[in-house]
């Protein structure tokens, strides 16, 4: 392999998925299918960051209760949010007893956890591994924006920060496997607009989808859903289009989690959610459980990561982006 | 596609704000927070306030509201629809302080709310102090010459 297709030996079995959401997302076109949600967006705690830390604790503790394992079953716990220094996941999984790796890969870290996790388990290193990813609105506008309460107003293309977080246990049993992976490279087409970060991750994905597919011995057509993370509508356009325009058409099985999260004429979130936990819950509580049904065979899913930092871009720097690609094949033949 | 071609290309597709629909509300609002503002000045003189003093009291009534507003979550909401009518006034001012302080109240009131709660209004407070000096500067001079 030479920036190319990861082809697991070993595949890994996603044996449980878990979602925990803030109320905006409960209130979405989604919303039945998540395990839980909040209607306080602080989680019962005294602050957004902890309120972060808090998803990504029973978002955990939601997919191992559901696996049926306990913490210390589980090989490595690979997890990832926005926050500097991932504090989200830091303090959120501190009390558990699990060898843990933090990641950063901004809102692409769900599909690179599930990829470094595939590829730990294909070599044989672990035998179980749990990824878990969260963002949230309110800590993320503080970070990267303006204060919550500031009153400003936004562009069309900008999109809204998810409030959610996901878990994802990986191990030997399951109707949902990990078959290949495709590690993203870095990308920047020098956009610099914060508030249009769908035209600077949809180079990345262009990039990691015709790699895969000038080396796949399938064409876009063989695939149920390609799912990007967080695209939003303006970034899956210029996917679409300039896919198109290089001989790759996926206008009819294209999906973008941000899009799909919420309903964006009544929800008021312009150009869709972005954010560590959008891709990440909505594989957990829709995709994931219709790959496991037998309802999709077989999922292109790409984490899409705009990479900057406030600092970069008040340095007058441009918006490196990521997208990491993990193909899902069900293995339920029922349906 | 080169870098400028895809800034291009961006540029071009991305949906454009609604700017006559901004300035629209935009005029609407902040004239009407401007009126607001009169009626108060109206009524401090009525009440016996000198001119002076009455245009103090009404910048800080306007600030109190503005405030208030934004502690109970609902300035943000105004401002998504008025844009510049509320950023504008001195209203915007108030609500640039006072959302920082709720934000960073978290992180104590000396490296939180005290450290960072001009974080936004700093640039204004900043070159508005620096240009008040700059005008003095020059005032000073043209009295030396032609007063």
């Amino acid at each position: 392999m030479k920036n190319g297709i990861l082809k697991f030996k070993r595949k890994p079995k996603i044996i449980s998925s878990y979602s925990v959401v803030g109320h905006m997302e409960k209130s979405g076109p989604l919303g039945e299918l998540f395990d839980e949600y909040s209607n306080d967006d602080k989680f019962g705690k005294n602050s957004w960051e902890k309120a972060e830390s808090e998803m990504q604790k029973r978002a955990f503790s939601g997919a191992l209760n559901k696996s049926g394992l306990i913490d210390t079953e589980i090989d490595v716990l690979l997890a990832g949010d926005l926050l500097n220094q991932c504090v989200g996941s830091n303090y959120g999984l501190s009390c558990f007893d699990v060898g843990y790796l933090g990641l950063y890969g901004a809102c692409s870290t769900c599909s690179e956890g599930l990829l470094i996790g595939a590829s730990l388990y294909s070599g044989g290193v672990v035998d179980s591994c749990a990824v878990v990813t969260s963002s949230h609105y309110c800590s993320s506008e503080r970070q990267f924006r303006f204060p919550l309460e500031y009153g400003g107003q936004r562009t069309p293309t900008a999109q809204w920060t998810t409030t959610g977080a996901g878990a994802f246990i990986l191990k030997d049993e399951g109707n949902v496997e990990i078959s290949e992976g495709m590690i993203g490279k870095i990308i920047d087409k020098g956009i610099s607009d914060i508030n249009n970060m769908g035209a600077a991750m949809a180079p990345a994905a262009i990039d990691t989808i015709k790699r895969y597919f000038l080396e796949s011995e399938h064409s876009p057509e063989f695939f149920d859903l390609i799912i990007t993370g967080d695209l939003g509508y303006e970034g899956s356009e210029i996917l679409k289009d300039l896919l198109l325009k290089d001989g790759i058409d996926i206008r009819n099985n294209h999906i973008d989690c941000g899009l799909m999260l919420f309903d964006r004429k009544a929800q008021d979130v312009h150009a869709g959610g972005s954010g560590c936990g959008c891709s990440a819950i909505v594989m957990a509580s829709d995709i994931i459980p219709r790959l496991a049904s037998g309802e999709l065979k077989s999922v292109l899913f790409l984490g899409t990561g705009a990479l900057m930092s406030p600092v970069s871009l008040f340095q007058g720097g441009t918006i490196p982006a990521i997208a990491h690609l993990v193909r899902l094949s069900s293995l339920n033949s029922h349906n | 596609m080169n870098e400028k071609e895809y800034n291009e290309y961006v540029e071009k597709r991305a949906k454009k704000s609604p700017v006559l629909k901004n300035c629209i509300f935009a005029f609407l609002i902040g004239g009407g927070i401007c009126t607001l503002g009169q009626a108060f000045f109206h009524l401090y003189t009525f009440l016996g306030l000198e001119e002076t003093d009455s245009r103090t009291v009404v910048a800080i009534t306007l600030i109190f509201i503005a405030a208030l507003l934004t502690g109970f979550g609902i300035f943000d909401n105004i401002a998504k629809i008025a844009g510049a009518g509320t950023l504008v006034p001195i209203t915007g001012f108030a609500n640039a302080i006072t959302s920082q302080a709720i934000d960073t109240k978290s992180e104590g009131f000396i490296l939180g709310v005290g450290a960072k709660i001009f974080t936004i209004a700093g640039p204004v407070i900043l070159y508005g102090t620096f240009t008040g000096v700059i005008y003095g500067i020059i005032y000073y001079f043209c009295n030396l010459i032609w007063g």
